[in-house]
């Protein structure tokens, strides 16, 4: 019955996080983001407009970069997610970490896990061969410190430790 | 923040347990979520879905036969499953090779991680949006309680008007309007298939012919029968995570010599509710596709034909002038493609 009252609403869930499986109990109107934030204590995917516009909630999602935002938890039950906490192995960053130092990609760093996230999820869509298709497949997270030019010269240098691997 | 309003989540594996599921009190379709979880932060209901009630959401997550895309050339059509994301029909090799100004508006929409979430099903039932209505309820209040729309009685788009003047904004309509797609639709009694133009109709609060309970499994698109150009351009604020502000989708049939106009299918968005198809065009069949005059004549009568509505930023004036710019634009980019 409808009747709105969905207090004990709880589902238990299952989600692979970062490689190892956690099991959770969330409420149906619980976003991904907000699981991964409150329940897991993975804060470094950020929450900024929560409502699609932004990309700083931007995670993996069975490989593909998803708005945690806009996902129900429940609705990604069983599904493979990949945080920023979950790029490096160990002591050894991924990559794209590396490149974003190298490249001082970022400021204050609000966007910078969302970047980094949809950077792997367009790396491994190989669609991006140029500057311009990298800022064009990249429009999906905005930096309002504005260090576009940076981020996209981080992306060209991770792109070419992705192919000479 | 935004706060998501409490509701349940069912998830059915088939077409026929989604309609079951849809006979509840309060039953909505998610898919990708990437409308209705917006719609539901900022409070927005719809005539038949009140905001104050709480919803069931009937997630088509499970549903994987809805994930299809298929070229059936006995019947002559491409199959388009409802359920198949905004980045699989952008990218499908058979859509960019037949219907290129398909694969353009599905790669238009939003931005690309909202086009791995997005529907194009989704994308179809899009609900209508204006400056006034897709805003939280804070700002929504402070403008003096809402519109026809939301929790209000008036419109601020139209003083006086009495009928919501919402904004069709998918980038997918136009284009399939212009195709002469048709959608499949399932429901209680059963399934049925109309051409997707007649789905729309000029009414901002419920802008698709959906019968109650039905839920959108596929969409048809007819495979060219000879030469084609086609193309869909849009003009948004910033290029991406943008509606459009004016939409414009273009078909060329061609005679055999590839230069000769056949026929032409011209189809407005973001109007009023419903996109609209330009009549008065057959000044062009039998000219070249080439010829200045063809891009003029569809501009000019694309000027003349469309009349926005202050229901989306910028001008509606402005918007006017630049649906006449954008289609000769669209013209020029197909002819220079050659």
């Amino acid at each position: 019955m409808n009747d709105g009252n969905y207090n004990d609403a709880c589902s238990r869930i299952t989600l692979r996080v970062n490689g190892a499986a956690k099991q959770l109990d969330v409420s149906p109107w619980t976003t991904l983001l907000d699981a991964l934030r409150e329940q897991l204590h993975l804060t470094g995917t950020k929450k900024g407009c929560d409502h699609g516009q932004c990309g700083a909630c931007t995670v993996l999602v069975d490989g593909r970069r998803s708005n945690s935002c806009l996902s129900l938890a429940i609705m990604r039950d069983g599904a493979e997610v990949t945080t920023i906490e979950g790029l490096a192995e160990g002591q050894a960053l991924h990559p794209l970490q590396q490149a974003f130092i190298d490249h001082d990609a970022f400021q204050c760093g609000y966007c910078t896990p969302g970047q980094i996230c949809s950077a792997v999820g367009l790396i491994r869509e190989g669609r991006a061969r140029t500057p311009d298709e990298i800022r064009e497949l990249m429009s999906g997270n905005i930096c309002r410190c504005g260090a576009y030019p940076q981020i996209v010269a981080a992306i060209e240098q991770a792109m070419g430790h992705e192919e000479g691997r | 923040m935004l706060r998501l309003p409490q509701f349940e989540v069912v998830a059915p594996e088939s077409v026929a347990d989604v309609v079951t599921a849809l006979q509840r009190p309060g039953a909505r379709i998610v898919a990708g979520g990437t409308d209705i979880l917006p719609n539901l932060k900022h409070h927005l209901g719809t005539p038949q879905h009140p905001a104050e009630l709480p919803p069931v959401l009937v997630s088509l997550s499970r549903v994987t036969a809805l994930r299809g895309v298929a070229l059936d050339e006995a019947a002559g059509v491409l199959r388009v499953g409802a359920g198949v994301t905004l980045s699989q029909l952008s990218e499908h090799p058979e859509v960019q090779a037949r219907f290129p100004s398909l694969s353009q508006s599905a790669g238009a929409v939003a931005s690309p991680p909202i086009r791995n979430m997005g529907t194009i099903g989704g994308n179809v039932n899009l609900d209508t949006r204006c400056r006034y209505v897709n805003q939280t309820h804070f700002w929504r209040e402070a403008l003096g309680g809402g519109c026809l729309k939301s929790e209000g009685n008036v419109c601020h788009v139209v003083p006086g008007g009495r009928n919501c003047v919402a904004a069709m904004s998918s980038d997918n309509v136009p284009v399939l309007i212009s195709l002469d797609a048709t959608i499949v639709q399932a429901g209680p009694e059963g399934v049925r298939e109309l051409p997707i133009e007649e789905y729309y109709k000029a009414d901002g609060l419920a802008h698709t012919n959906a019968k109650p309970g039905e839920v959108t499994t596929e969409l048809r698109v007819p495979l060219p029968k000879g030469p084609r150009r086609s193309h869909y351009i849009k003009w948004s604020v910033r290029k991406s995570i943008d509606f459009p502000l004016v939409s414009v989708a273009l078909r060329f049939d061609l005679e055999a010599d590839e230069a000769t106009v056949a026929a032409v299918k011209v189809v407005v968005g973001v109007l009023g509710s419903k996109p609209r198809t330009l009549g008065k065009l057959d000044d062009v069949v039998g000219k070249k596709f080439g010829d200045p005059a063809v891009a003029r004549t569809v501009a000019d009568a694309a000027y003349a034909q469309c009349k926005p509505l202050e229901n989306v930023p910028y001008e509606a004036a402005y918007r006017r002038d630049m649906i006449r710019v954008y289609t000769r634009r669209a013209i020029e980019a197909m002819a220079a493609a050659e």
